[in-house]
């Protein structure tokens, strides 16, 4: 779902956003933990997609050789254009290797 | 149906004996092992790592998708994760079926989705000492330092 985050419940429904921007953990696997450890925290506006995320972490990888990831939020493969929401279980996923 | 990974040899008559029923008239049983070469490169073992709670849940999926599409919800699945040696079992997918059409085709089903959906990731070592992570695509293969090695599908 490309769709918005859920209303916070308590906000009144003229609140203004409560935050501008959120930290969201992002759980990195395989080369992308080699590279970036496997637990990162990475602030981003709010609002932001699954291609604002790749962008940040890409510009912390300058210069290394890293398979184009996929992303999963909470536990689903996410579109580019999937909107990121606080409290969302993040990952980022190179590309897999079972079997 | 049941999915597994687990991190102990995987006992492969178990499954098969997991997934009789008195209506079974076929049984499929895969068993996907290390192999001593990868790309030309003479491999010494694996590491095998997953993204653990979404690899069980997509895995979930894929057979709830083969019971839909081949009739049959006697299918179980092991993959191992850690570090294992060549001729090592790496993953068991065993089905049952009424007849064998399904069984297979619902065997071949799940490996093949396995293989290209499931977050679960393989470090190769080699007998360098070198070792790199490696996709099922056929394609590069990153090493763990130093510069990517292009390899051929």
């Amino acid at each position: 779902m490309a769709g918005g985050c859920p209303a916070i419940p308590w906000a009144p429904a003229d609140a203004r956003p409560p935050r501008v921007a959120m930290t969201t953990t992002v759980l990195l696997f395989a080369s992308w933990a080699d590279a970036l450890g496997p637990r990162l925290a990475v602030e981003l506006p709010e609002g932001a997609q699954v291609a604002d995320l790749l962008r940040e972490l890409s510009s912390r990888t300058t210069g290394r050789a890293l398979p184009d990831p996929m992303v999963a939020i909470n536990q689903r493969y996410a579109p580019a254009a999937q909107v990121i929401c606080a409290g969302d279980e993040v990952a980022i996923i190179p590309p897999v290797a079972g079997g | 149906m049941r999915v597994a990974l687990i991190d102990r040899p995987i006992n492969v008559t178990a499954l098969v004996a997991e997934v009789a029923y008195p209506g079974t008239g076929a049984t499929t049983l895969f068993v996907g092992t290390v192999r001593d070469q990868h790309a030309g490169r003479a491999v010494t073992g694996i590491d095998y790592d997953a993204y653990a709670p979404m690899a069980l849940r997509e895995c979930e999926t894929i057979l709830a998708e083969a019971a839909e599409r081949f009739g049959t919800d006697r299918i179980v699945v092991e993959h191992r994760l850690g570090t294992l040696a060549v001729t090592e079992a790496s993953i068991a997918i065993a089905v049952a079926a009424p007849r064998r059409v399904a069984a297979l085709d619902a065997q071949r089903y799940v490996i093949e989705a396995i293989k290209a959906r499931v977050p679960i990731f393989k470090r190769e070592h080699y007998v360098d000492g070198t070792r790199a992570w490696v996709d099922n695509r056929g394609g590069s293969v990153v090493a763990t330092s130093g510069a990517p090695v292009e390899t051929t599908p």
